[in-house]
């Protein structure tokens, strides 16, 4: 399967703080085909770096990033749905980010670029699905950061999602999950090549850039996970840590692919991120919602902890909405979602097929 | 001697309480199945009578293959997970060959009933002739067809007869609306006590 990702231009977006985006670009690729009543649409939310090459084999022959989930025959089935997924707002991968020209001044927007929400990015994927002509999706589905999209969706859009599968996610950021974003930030912005952001055509500031990710490669992870795969093994050739080894080549990698602004506005998007918008309970805001519900956690998880989870799964119960919720065993700790296949897999084409046939009933 | 008194009961899944219950729930009816294993009843369910169905599960590995059915199934512990729910958020709460494993049957009973409009409650008779004899017999626990357990690792810890269940209705001011008896796939109509290997209560509160 091979993917393209394609680009589309609208000419403006209001913003949750009020302030107009314009004009805005959405990156986004599609697999599978849509049917003749626009049914069967399931959007792919990203995770925090992630972007909208999520299955097949790009120009580069760079696998997409859920690819053992979407495809023929898998979880995702393209040859039942038509999956779309698209880069986020605020994003370096084709959407409009910090790194996009601002056409009133010709220059990067950089730290100029608006504060933008999750809410933001679901409305820039909602004015994507509606170009399609898609009134109601069949379903919703990412994990991490995509899961709090999901969320969203959920209720704002309440008549135009079927199913929902959020999966490792939450419907908000505890002060650990915002401790660990903030040091990130702060590595970013303590590289002098940082310079206040505008860092564009100069040197970018990869060494801030590679150690918050250094930081986000170890909340992935778990202590067993990390074990297994490092231990204490040395580099014969300069004695240092397999994982020391590890985590600075994913560091310098990332610098290569990923805009440290975008880093900062999309980290600070996750932190602000509250459902329930600054109430205690989350049953009347999940109450809007008109979605069948699968949830997904994992029991090495300690970045988006099961306890997250089951707090929606709890609040869905209070008005006694459609839910299904495992916490599926792993050692992989928050990076679970993206290889524990096997079982999402069974999970998700039995959730998918009764939404479908629900679907089809009314 | 298998009851010859009654008619057949139809089976569903190789089980003729879960016949029953596929009987009795109506059609487009809520219903929430405590202990709903590997959900193939509920999956039937919302088939065949497009009933909106949950389950609550404890195995994860059961679980798993209950959501992987479709069905809306949810890890957790029939005693703590009905306090979340609503008053009378289902039609039927279900409760098969459950509630003799159960630390406090009573307490969950009035849960069901505070969640439920009503409750259909399947268990394994300890009255039948089989256990009596066994025990008289033997001298042990018994250890039969319906308690094939051995005493140590057996995962029922309360017996009860039909008319245990019937004396607790009565002092509970439960409504039993509907009650069969079954022995193998045969509905037994006397002696119930006696002759009933499962019992099946359709229960609500006055």
């Amino acid at each position: 399967m091979v993917a393209t990702t394609h680009s589309k231009q609208f000419e403006s977006i209001e913003l949750e703080s009020g302030v107009v985006l314009s004009p805005v670009s959405v990156a986004y690729e599609t697999y599978g085909t849509l049917n003749a009543d626009k049914s069967n649409t399931i959007l792919v939310t990203h995770a925090f770096s992630g972007d909208a090459h999520a299955a097949g084999v790009d120009a580069e022959g760079q696998k997409g990033w859920w690819d053992n989930q979407i495809g023929p025959g898998k979880g995702f089935d393209t040859d039942k749905y038509f999956v779309i997924c698209s880069n986020v707002l605020g994003g370096c991968k084709g959407s409009t980010g910090p790194s996009s020209i601002n056409p009133a001044t010709g220059e990067r927007y950089a730290m100029t670029f608006p504060v933008i929400t999750i809410g933001d990015m679901v409305t820039l994927q909602k004015m994507l699905i509606d170009s399609f002509g898609i009134t109601r999706l069949l379903s919703v589905a990412g994990g991490s950061m995509g899961g709090m999209q999901v969320l969203e969706w959920a209720v704002r859009f309440p008549e135009a999602v079927a199913s929902a599968i959020p999966i490792a996610s939450t419907a908000r950021h505890s002060a650990q999950q915002i401790a660990f974003n903030e040091v990130a930030r702060q590595a970013i912005m303590a590289d002098p090549d940082w310079a206040d952001g505008n860092y564009y055509d100069k040197k970018p500031p990869g060494r801030g850039l590679a150690v918050a990710r250094m930081v986000g490669h170890i909340t992935y992870m778990s202590d067993e996970s990390m074990r297994q795969k490092f231990g204490r093994r040395q580099r014969e050739e300069n004695g240092i840590f397999e994982v020391e080894s590890y985590l600075r080549y994913r560091g310098s990698q990332f610098v290569d692919r990923f805009d440290a602004n975008s880093y900062l506005f999309i980290t600070k998007a996750m932190d602000m991120f509250d459902l329930a918008n600054g109430a205690q309970s989350l049953v009347p805001v999940l109450a809007k919602s008109r979605t069948r519900y699968l949830i997904i956690s994992f029991t090495s998880d300690w970045l988006y902890p099961s306890y997250q989870s089951l707090e929606i799964v709890s609040a869905l119960r209070r008005r006694n909405q459609d839910v299904a919720y495992i916490e599926l065993t792993s050692n992989y700790g928050h990076d679970a979602f993206l290889v524990e296949v096997d079982e999402q897999t069974e999970l998700i084409r039995g959730f998918l097929a009764r939404t479908m046939k629900e679907v089809a009933k009314k | 001697m298998k009851g010859e008194n009654g008619p057949l009961v139809h089976e569903l899944f190789g089980r003729g309480d879960y016949g029953l219950i596929s009987e009795i729930v109506e059609p487009g009816s809520c219903v929430l199945d405590l202990g709903c294993g590997e959900g193939e009843l509920l999956a039937w369910l919302a088939e065949h009578k497009d009933v909106d169905a949950r389950g609550v599960e404890i195995s994860p590995a059961k679980l798993q293959k209950a959501i992987a059915k479709g069905v809306s199934a949810y890890q957790g512990d029939i005693e703590t997970c009905l306090a979340d729910y609503p008053d009378k958020a289902f039609d039927y709460v279900l409760l098969s060959q459950t509630l003799q494993e159960i630390r406090y049957p009573l307490q969950v009973m009035k849960d069901i009933l505070r969640v439920s409009r009503r409750a259909i409650v399947a268990f394994p008779n300890f009255g039948h002739y089989s256990v009596r004899l066994a025990h008289l017999f033997n001298g042990r626990a018994p250890k039969t067809k319906l308690f094939p357990y051995d005493w140590y690792d057996s995962p029922n810890i309360h017996f009860l007869t039909v008319d245990d269940f019937e004396i607790l209705a009565a002092r509970q001011n439960w409504q039993v609306e509907r009650r069969y008896f079954l022995s193998g796939t045969r509905e037994v109509k006397s002696f119930p006590n006696l002759m009933a290997e499962v019992a099946v209560f359709v229960v609500s509160n006055r």
